[in-house]
């Protein structure tokens, strides 16, 4: 797992959530860990698009789970 | 061959009368919760509405048009003999005929008035401003009256949490009059039918449905530029603006359009509508209420620099820079 892309996105979930970066770890699910609701994600997923160059369609959103799940859909997708 | 007669164009026009009605019956979220599965704290978490409200069973688009429309003619000092057209900006009229439009101008007293009804969901008030000012600046009428009035409650499943909670009932209105130099800017417009599914009412029997998440992006995303736009088409620096009063969807896409703007020059004292608190979303009605909401508090005064922007069901969105009256 790239921990680069994984500060870059705790950087984005502190920013649009208020989580501190230190507790968004891969095996965080965002909705029952980290209390980020859908909006939210959405928000997560227009900045991380901005950041990393990838493309995180709405329908692939409700996939990731967990910050893992990101950091590797990100990873293999940009 | 023969030039026809061109009606006399005046140089610029102007909002000069505003007003707005709401029903009388508060929901609050607490009235929701009580027969619902839902929570003033969720609620206030993804849609930033704390009460809306809803019109009675004899109260439709055409009566609350009639009010907001008088109490806008009534501000501009004007009789309403002195109207020569009504647009009336809904999408949730019982039927598609007859129109509101010639029923509100009957109503109010516009004789034999030209009246029609302007759908572009929550972005046909800045549409129908867009619409009555040329009407105004080519000399076809001579003061416009644009009305936005909804009853959204009719077209919403009240056991939908995802809906009944953001839809309201509502209508604000507006005069447009000539004026010598010009204070309504060019209108900054397009659509998205492409995304037309992503909200829409699917047969005449059912109720409006949206895909939140689709939505959400697209209005965090594609609107804030729409309304740089609009500034720059009027020539006006975002640091000039003194009011945002964008269409009252939802607090979050209102709070991440402002922040945008700030990002491109709109000043951190901007004054941001956000009636949606204590009127939830009241589609074309929204962004008229709002102001007069805000002139009546003092919140905003006669003279400001107001940015507009509608955007919502089509998709479709619209944004203008115009002087509040």
């Amino acid at each position: 797992m790239s921990d680069n892309v994984l500060s870059g996105l705790a950087e984005i979930v502190e920013e649009v959530a208020g989580v501190a970066a230190d507790d968004v770890t891969a095996e965080k699910s965002f909705v029952d860990d980290l209390d980020i609701d859908s909006l939210s994600m959405v928000e997560i997923a227009v900045q991380a698009e901005d950041k990393f160059g990838v493309k995180i369609p709405d329908d692939e959103l409700a996939n990731l789970k967990t910050v893992g799940d990101a950091v590797n859909y990100i990873t293999s997708n940009k | 061959m023969t030039t026809f007669q061109a009606p006399q164009a005046s140089a610029g026009s102007r909002i000069i009368g505003l007003g707005s009605y709401q029903p009388e019956t508060v929901v609050s979220n607490h009235d929701l919760a009580a027969r619902m599965d839902t929570s003033d704290e969720w609620i206030r978490d993804r849609v930033g509405i704390a009460n809306r409200r809803i019109a009675a069973k004899d109260e439709g688009v055409v009566e609350m048009a009639v009010i907001a429309g008088v109490k806008a003619i009534a501000d501009a000092g004007l009789a309403p003999g002195d109207i020569g057209a009504v647009i009336v900006a809904t999408c949730t009229m019982p039927s598609t005929i007859p129109n509101a439009a010639a029923q509100v101008a009957d109503k109010i007293g516009v004789k034999a008035a030209p009246a029609f009804d302007l759908n572009a969901a929550c972005a046909g008030f800045c549409y129908a401003v867009a619409t009555g000012a040329d009407l105004v600046r080519a000399g076809t009428a001579k003061n416009v009256l644009v009305i936005g009035s909804e009853k959204l409650t009719d077209w919403t499943d009240q056991d939908d949490r995802s809906t009944a909670i953001i839809f309201a009932d509502g209508a604000g209105a507006v005069v447009i009059g000539a004026s010598d130099d010009n204070q309504i800017g060019p209108v900054a417009w397009g659509s998205a039918g492409d995304m037309a599914e992503v909200i829409s009412i699917t047969d005449r029997d059912s109720f409006i449905h949206q895909e939140g998440q689709t939505v959400f992006r697209w209005a965090t995303t594609q609107i804030a530029p729409v309304a740089i736009r609009a500034a720059e088409l009027a020539g006006v620096e975002l640091s000039e603006v003194d009011v945002f009063a964008p269409h009252q969807a939802n607090l979050r896409i209102i709070e991440a359009i402002a922040k945008r703007l700030r990002n491109n020059g709109a000043r951190e004292d901007l004054k941001v509508a956000r009636d949606i608190v204590e009127s939830g979303n009241t589609s074309s009605a929204s962004i008229p209420m709002a102001l007069d909401h805000m002139r009546a508090t003092g919140e905003i005064s006669s003279g400001d620099v107001v940015l507009m922007v509608g955007f919502g069901a089509g998709l479709s969105y619209a944004g203008q820079v115009v002087r509040c009256p």
